[in-house]
């Protein structure tokens, strides 16, 4: 497929890296010379200096014979014109705009066929929902649901006084009381796809599949605190800690936002009139003290600042806090971030990507394409999910019987309103809902490629 | 260095040259020659041999090449390439004597066509396709070749540094954004050519293998012949056809490949091809008038105008007439000729049409600003503006070419023949060329060169060929050093 690219920034040449990889044809806009040329020097990419918004370039780059456009470049109102621009070329072109700005969430809404955009993507938001997501089942790094919010792969973090230090997988279901699946370890920066002799140890980092019921007891099982977060204090008031607050404030939990721009708390004084905003330095401990941080449930640092963040999180993490969640703006160098206990990672650029790729998967093939994608255990496995429909092979065959690729393990069955982990005599029919994981990128476009 | 990954990469290199070799091998053996069919036998276990060794040894290589490893590469590459590649014609005896070989293959590869044989036809038919089929080979590149073979295998955006090294030009791209579909794009295209230049020539009656070693010489620019008088003793249809075709080759690929899609206005508005072809029409009109008298006809002497002047200007060096005894006017017209030869991405050698035209707009832009200094000025092509470091790159080239140059002519001066000959034995190889005036004419040989020279010469054939850095990157001491 060929897909242009504008903007050659963080998420662009991500994207560009991912679906080079997946064998799509990428052609990269962007403005700066220098950026494009280490582009093309270091992905099998081609590329067009130029404003991406402009006829001249954007038929330069073949928008003719392209099948999507990305406009990923740092300003809202260039994506805009850049995806207007180019569906008016090729009406054919699917297009997707990373559009931030609050301002334009509810007019980009309504007036998508206006702006002709297939989708539009905004990173803190995403950021702020899945936040708002882990809040809510804390004793989770992260958590992805899959089949209509039946399914959930949650990953935890074992630690030496965990319950689950020093078990064998195979006594795993005693120890926590259901049946749950462990479907990848990391350890030592590497994915493990564990058997059942596999025993779990310190500092690893488990990817847990179970029913969406299951969840509770498995917290409650695990000795993990259940209680959902009452007070949260956010660290830095960025456009995720807007949408955040907003999102929390709704269900009714206790927000408190730290920042030191005077004029930034005013207005989010004023957009959100539930929440108490703090103007003051959020890496004086001092007054993290007095404005009760030992109070809280949860604490999320979301300053612009990496470095900030990791360490507000770091001396939360020291004072006992219960639940701490840090935003990263580049997460690439994993081993170096989970030295650290920093709580759960968030990056809006990986969201950003997973969702893209994602719909990039789904347009390839229309019959049996994957519904949704996560990617787990640091990028070095991916958890997809498919409706099982007409064209799928091997309907109704237990599962002892059948002869899956090698690094492909299915992880869940969802049919109706049961869900189950399988064991060898599971089988699946149409409508189900399958989760699978595979510890190779980009190998599964469609359901029918899992089996060998 | 990452010495593993150019390991691999070299054994990929010989694989395909050995496979190259094998209708070389068939020919000599259905032909009976015993000598030369038992040499290529021999080169080719030899190849095996080394390429089984590297590739045991570099299995495990990290898939990455940065930019300075790439041109260490694609000079190793052709080294090894030629050092191997000219066994045949030593084991064989055709060429008894290593460095002769080393210097026939080495302007083989290069697309040369310089020879040090005085009858090439006296020698094994299997020797003398595969010293033109070498031409072919090298006329598009064989890592071209490698990456039109290549899985795309993840990331591997390295490879623009190979294309980069391999092909000719100032401002090196890919056709489409796959990498292996743009080297299949080019190769398709070269084929294509090359195969419609055998049928013409099948058409005038020309005997199939010396039509097939011919179409060989004219894809990749080469010059070799098989007989000793070059193309002068083929009809007028014959050169007719091959002053055309030797015209097609030296444009540039992408040309093609926009034509294919439709995208005629773009070619027809190329500045390069335009000048190109500017060049090459004031040049055979300047001939022309200067030979005016020497042969019988005006037919007659456009034929020999235009032949040399496409044969020069490609770098190919067919001959169908002596241009060494036209008058000083044309011969240095010729001489000009050498040092522009063909456009940017085609088979050619020499400086190419595309920095030429970037070298006298700079020149332009240069003097305006002594008249108007406080001017901001760019340089345009194609109405695109060019990049400094476009413009840098190729004052450099410029820079290294006629330091080369200079240093090539003293060094091969120590064989004592005269001024223009050692200056057009440099300005024929260093461009690929062929044949150049007096000792080392149209209708002369380069053997009587001592060893040394030969040497010099493949160097600067190699340098040529593979536009200077990559053979100055392998001569650098910080190449080799740690840190």
């Amino acid at each position: 497929m060929h897909i242009i690219i504008a903007g050659d920034g963080k998420v662009g040449s991500n994207l560009a890296r991912q679906l080079s990889a997946e064998n799509h044809d990428i052609t990269l806009i962007d403005n700066n010379h220098s950026v494009l040329s280490a582009s093309v020097e270091r992905m099998d990419v081609m590329a067009v200096h130029g404003n991406c918004a402009s006829m001249d370039v954007l038929l330069q780059a073949g928008v003719k014979e392209a099948e999507l456009l990305i406009a990923a470049t740092s300003a809202d109102e260039i994506n805009l014109l850049c995806c207007t621009t180019a569906h008016g070329i090729n009406p054919k072109l699917h297009t997707i705009a990373r559009i931030r700005n609050p301002e334009y969430t509810e007019q980009i809404f309504a007036m998508r066929n206006v702006f002709a955009l297939s989708m539009s993507i905004n990173p803190e938001k995403q950021a702020a929902t899945e936040i708002a997501r882990l809040l809510k089942y804390p004793g989770f790094l992260r958590r992805d649901t899959f089949a209509k919010g039946r399914v959930e792969i949650v990953e935890l973090r074992i630690d030496a006084s965990h319950k689950l230090c020093d078990v064998s997988l195979a006594d795993l279901p005693g120890v926590v009381g259901c049946k749950v699946l462990v479907c990848a370890v990391l350890r030592n920066g590497t994915a493990v796809a564990p058997g059942g002799n596999f025993v779990l140890r310190e500092g690893d980092r488990i990817f847990v599949t179970a029913p969406t019921q299951n969840l509770t007891t498995l917290l409650k099982n695990l000795g993990v605190l259940t209680r959902r977060a009452r007070r949260v204090t956010l660290c830095g008031g960025g456009r995720v800690s807007y949408y955040l607050a907003s999102q929390l404030d709704k269900e009714g939990v206790a927000v408190q936002i730290i920042d030191n721009d005077y004029k930034r708390c005013v207005e989010l004084a004023e957009q959100l009139p539930n929440v108490s905003v703090i103007h003051g330095d959020a890496t004086d401990q001092n007054l993290l003290e007095v404005e009760g941080l030992a109070k809280c449930d949860a604490l999320v640092s979301l300053t612009g600042m990496d470095e900030l963040n990791m360490i507000i999180s770091l001396y939360a993490k020291s004072q006992g806090i219960p639940q701490v969640i840090t935003k990263l703006g580049h997460a690439e160098n994993r081993s170096i971030i989970d030295s650290l206990a920093l709580g759960s990672i968030v990056c809006p650029k990986d969201l950003c990507c997973n969702n893209i790729i994602r719909y990039v998967r789904a347009m390839q093939n229309q019959t049996g394409a994957a519904i949704s994608l996560h990617t787990i255990a640091d990028g070095q496995a991916e958890a997809v999910e498919f409706l099982v429909d007409e064209h799928t092979l091997h309907c109704d065959t237990p599962l002892k019987e059948l002869k899956l690729k090698p690094n492909v393990l299915i992880a869940c069955i969802s049919q109706g309103s049961k869900t189950e982990i399988p064991n060898g005599n599971s089988t699946f029919r149409k409508g189900d809902y399958l989760v699978v994981v595979t510890s190779g990128r980009g190998i599964l476009h469609q359901l029918n490629d899992i089996f060998a | 260095m990452n010495y593993k990954m150019m390991g691999r990469f070299l054994s990929q290199t010989l694989f395909v040259e050995m496979l190259f070799m094998i209708p070389a091998f068939l020919i000599s053996l259905f032909a009976g020659e015993g000598a030369a069919w038992t040499a290529f036998l021999l080169t080719m276990g030899l190849m095996f041999l080394v390429c089984a060794l590297l590739y045991l040894l570099c299995k495990s290589a990290p898939n990455a090449l940065n930019a300075k490893e790439g041109l260490v590469c694609v000079g190793i590459s052709w080294i090894v390439m030629s050092l191997l590649g000219c066994l045949p014609c030593v084991l064989s005896r055709a060429i008894p004597n290593y460095i002769d070989a080393f210097f026939e293959i080495v302007s083989g590869f290069t697309t040369t066509g310089a020879s040090v044989l005085a009858r090439p036809e006296d020698l094994p038919k299997g020797i003398l396709y595969w010293r033109s089929f070498s031409h072919w080979l090298g006329g598009m590149g064989v890592l071209v070749f490698l990456l039109a073979l290549q899985p795309t295998e993840g990331n591997s955006g390295f490879t623009m540094h190979l294309l980069r090294a391999e092909s000719p030009g100032p401002n090196v791209g890919k056709l489409v954004p796959k990498m292996r579909k743009t080297a299949t794009i080019l190769y398709v295209i070269y084929i294509v050519m090359t195969v419609a230049n055998v049928i013409f020539l099948l058409c005038g009656d020309m005997p199939l293998f010396d039509a097939v070693c011919t179409a060989y010489g004219t894809a990749g620019t080469g010059g070799f012949g098989v007989r000793s008088d070059s193309l002068a003793g083929y009809s007028p249809y014959i050169q007719n056809v091959t002053t055309v075709f030797m015209l097609l080759f030296g444009v540039n690929f992408s040309c093609y490949y926009l034509m294919l899609l439709g995208q005629f206005k773009s070619v027809f508005k190329d500045e390069e091809l335009r000048l190109y072809i500017l060049i090459v029409a004031v040049s055979i009109g300047l001939i022309v008038w200067n030979l005016w008298g020497i042969y019988g006809s005006f037919a007659e002497t456009l034929r020999h105008s235009a032949f040399q002047v496409s044969s020069i200007i490609t770098t190919t060096g067919y001959s169908t007439a002596d241009f060494d005894t036209w008058p000083s006017f044309s011969k240095m017209i010729l001489m000009g000729l050498m040092m522009i030869g063909a456009c940017a991405g085609s088979t050619g050698g020499g400086i190419k049409v595309a920095r030429v035209l970037l070298l006298f707009k700079s020149l332009r832009r240069n003097i305006r600003q002594v008249s108007r200094p406080n001017s901001v000025q760019v340089v345009r092509s194609n109405g695109q503006i060019v990049d400094e470091a476009v413009l840098r790159n190729t004052n450099a080239y410029l820079a290294a070419y006629v330091i080369i140059m200079v240093i090539s002519v003293v060094l091969i001066s120590l064989d004592g023949y005269a001024p223009t000959t050692n200056i057009s034995a440099v300005f024929a190889c260093f461009n690929n060329i062929g044949p150049g005036l007096e000792a080392v004419g149209p209708t002369c040989n380069f053997a009587g060169f001592s060893g040394f020279s030969k040497i010099i010469l493949s160097i600067d054939m190699l340098a040529g060929r593979l536009e200077i850095f990559p053979i100055l990157v392998l001569l650098s001491r910080r190449t080799w050093k740690h840190r």
